[in-house]
């Protein structure tokens, strides 16, 4: 379905400039008009015609899954805005400082009135370049947003020295290498860059390569939070592998935070490629390898005290 | 065609309009395409004796002022339409109707500006009541003049004499409805419903029940209250003798619309692909048995209305079809053929019974005047 409004999730610590970024995509001449769903009404004002307050109400679904929570408000209003449609191209999420993303991504897949008529486009996170580093050691918060985030704002640039910048990328990198990260200052950037994602179509993930450093390449490792990237050289058996994501998404779905991942099957011409929220997995065969291209298959998970070493050695236990 | 025999289904045949049914099988739903144009032949249908109206914006809700059909509409406006004439009113300026809900005297419309809106027969409109900064997407008349609606975790209800009282619950109130007898409100929030004596002072009664409960019906005989959940079911509350519990599931979707048929007998229900009709003539409600399946289709049931004193009812599907069937027999009428982009999100019958009046997710509408 290509005419489900795109929905971009804009999430960040409290001051990291969530507003001076949603302003900057509002007042850009691009010619669309965007529903903009806040959940608070800050200092500074929306320049925007269709705003509307949200009360980031997080339910859980009765469905004996502990993570599967879903915001009862985003799907009220998404209902309510479907009766306007042809009003706006696009929707933007604006949560609170304080919001897990989570709850919101989920809303996308678990209610099927909103995905039948809306689709996830990306969830942006804007960082603040000065603070990050010591929100990511007190506050859980701000570490969800950079982990779940499929691009990261970094943020008033200007406030910190060369040598800092490094430090706190590093810092975002050892979180979630898979993000693309763009370094602001009044959150400056292409609206291309922002909008139009595609982050969570599965015809999107073709490649999974992290986004590394150019330069001073250091290595952090965060006490909890970390990425796990396997690959296979080859071919994995979908008799054994299907089961094994299943069960570890089941299992450590309250950790896992996003997955992702581009796996062959033996006489399969197309990669099987999937990507998932907590315990919530979406997969499909998409795009044909190329003739002569090299078949390997790849996963990679980021959440909360993953094992590595048990989802490497489950991964490789995999191989056709 | 799957068809299943209901036992009990034949004994709750009390009047009848004198219509020409047939059973289903024969009815010719879809018509191929290419020929969509054309009369739907021999088959017996209503089809002809549609009235279209242009709404021109998708329609959130319908109410009957006597004789004239008023249309809500997505992009703010309200629309009369009476014997073939409309009149356009800008109930919501530069907004749109999220919620309507009439009595038979006026239409009274909640918005996105955080306005409560009345519109009378004589195409006057003006502001009831409002909420800045919110959405006004549940309200609730009551029979002796009473309104209610709620924004956000507050819920306001004024009485005939124009007194308003409020009352916050513990999360978005999402559905209201007032009990067929008394000031008497039901709320649904999540984890449950509450019900509200406005202007007694006692504490409203909390049904408890884990989940997100979305819109409320309370039956005819003040027995039983019954929400639509967010994972597809109906929870059901008996409030006499003893609040029992209901579940009523196997959905594929929400149910979004309701509603009970003028014995009070029967719930019909959307959300499958047949109309769901739960039989409540009993004591214990529909507890332990099935519920009959009506105008089985490869569509979504999308509203449902009962005519006001016939078992018949109208069944309208996603796919922007429309049929009536008779419960005695489950034999149909179709009285629109399905129309693509066109799935019904509004019907309501007037007082009478003689018209049917149905809107649109484009702007198409209609009114059906019975033979």
């Amino acid at each position: 379905m290509t005419d489900k409004i795109p929905v971009t999730v804009l999430t960040g610590y409290l001051g990291a400039g969530k507003t001076t970024l949603l302003n900057r995509i509002l007042t850009e001449p691009h010619g669309k008009k965007y529903a903009v769903i806040v959940n608070e009404f800050g200092e500074i004002g929306i320049d925007n015609e269709l705003v509307v307050g949200a009360d980031e109400e997080v339910f859980e679904m009765n469905n004996g899954c502990i993570c599967c929570t879903v915001r009862g408000d985003l799907i009220r209003i998404l209902d309510g805005l479907m009766k306007r449609k042809g009003k706006f191209d696009a929707i933007i999420v604006e949560t609170t400082g304080l919001a897990d993303p989570a709850p919101v991504a989920q809303t996308f897949f678990m209610d099927q009135d909103v995905s039948d008529t809306a689709r996830l486009d990306a969830v942006v996170t804007v960082a603040d370049a000065k603070w990050l580093s010591d929100r990511l050691k007190d506050a859980p918060e701000a570490k969800n947003q950079i982990a779940f985030a499929d691009v990261i704002i970094l943020n008033k640039i200007d406030l910190v020295t060369p040598e800092q910048l490094d430090e706190v990328e590093a810092r975002i990198r050892a979180i979630n290498p898979y993000a693309k990260v763009h370094r602001t200052q009044n959150c400056a950037i292409p609206i291309a860059e922002v909008l139009d994602r595609k982050a969570f179509d599965l015809d999107r993930i073709i490649e999974l390569e992290p986004d590394f450093l150019e330069e001073g390449h250091h290595h952090h490792h965060d006490e909890d939070m970390q990425s796990v990237s396997v690959a296979i050289d080859g071919e994995v058996d979908p008799e054994k592998f299907m089961p094994w994501i299943s069960n570890l998404t089941q299992v450590e779905g309250p950790n896992i935070l996003r997955c992702k991942g581009i796996v062959a099957f033996p006489n399969e011409p197309k990669r099987f490629v999937f990507q998932g929220v907590h315990m919530i997995l979406d997969g499909d065969v998409q795009g044909e390898w190329k003739p002569g291209e090299k078949h390997t298959s790849k996963v990679v998970f980021i959440g909360r005290d993953l094992n590595e070493k048990a989802i490497r050695e489950g991964f490789l236990a995999c191989a056709a | 065609m799957i068809r299943k025999a209901y036992p009990g289904a034949q004994e709750v045949l009390l009047h009848d309009l004198a219509l020409p049914f047939i059973p289903a099988t024969m009815l010719w739903r879809t018509p191929p395409e290419g020929i969509a144009s054309m009369s739907t032949g021999t088959a017996p249908s209503l089809t002809q004796s549609i009235a279209p109206v242009a709404a021109g914006a998708h329609v959130t809700a319908i109410g009957w002022l006597k004789g004239t059909a008023a249309f809500g509409l997505g992009d703010g406006g309200v629309l009369l339409a009476k014997d073939g004439e409309t009149h356009r009113l800008e109930a919501h300026p530069d907004a749109g109707i999220l919620v309507g809900a009439s009595d038979g005297e006026r239409f009274v419309t909640g918005g996105d500006d955080g306005r409560v809106a009345v519109t009378g027969p004589d195409g006057s409109t003006r502001t009831l009541a409002e909420a800045k900064g919110a959405w006004i997407d549940s309200l609730a008349l009551s029979a002796g003049g009473a309104f209610a609606y709620a924004s956000g975790k507050r819920v306001f209800a004024r009485d005939d004499k124009g007194r308003e009282k409020m009352l916050e619950v513990p999360s978005t109130a999402r559905g209201l409805a007032f009990a067929p007898k008394g000031y008497r409100l039901a709320i649904s929030h999540y984890n449950g419903a509450t019900l509200w004596f406005p202007n007694v002072e006692a504490k409203p009664e909390v049904l408890d029940w884990k989940g997100s409960h979305l819109d409320v019906t309370w039956s005819p005989d003040a027995r039983f209250v019954v929400t639509s959940m967010q994972e597809n079911a109906l929870h059901g509350w008996r409030l006499i003798p003893d609040k029992g519990h209901m579940r009523m599931s196997g959905y594929p979707s929400k149910t979004r619309s309701f509603s009970w048929s003028h014995d009070g007998k029967w719930l019909a229900t959307s959300g499958a692909e047949a109309a769901i009709i739960w039989p409540f003539e009993s004591k214990e409600g529909p507890m332990g048995k099935a519920p009959r399946e009506c105008g089985v289709r490869p569509a979504k049931v999308s509203r449902v209305a009962f005519h006001p004193n016939t078992l018949v009812l109208a069944v309208a599907y996603e796919d922007g079809c429309i049929l009536l069937i008779r419960l005695a027999d489950a034999s149909e009428l179709l009285v629109r053929a399905a129309v693509a982009g066109s799935g019904v999100t509004a019907m309501a019958w007037d007082k009478g019974g003689k018209r049917l009046a149905f809107g649109c997710e484009d702007g198409q509408a209609g009114i059906l005047t019975l033979p």
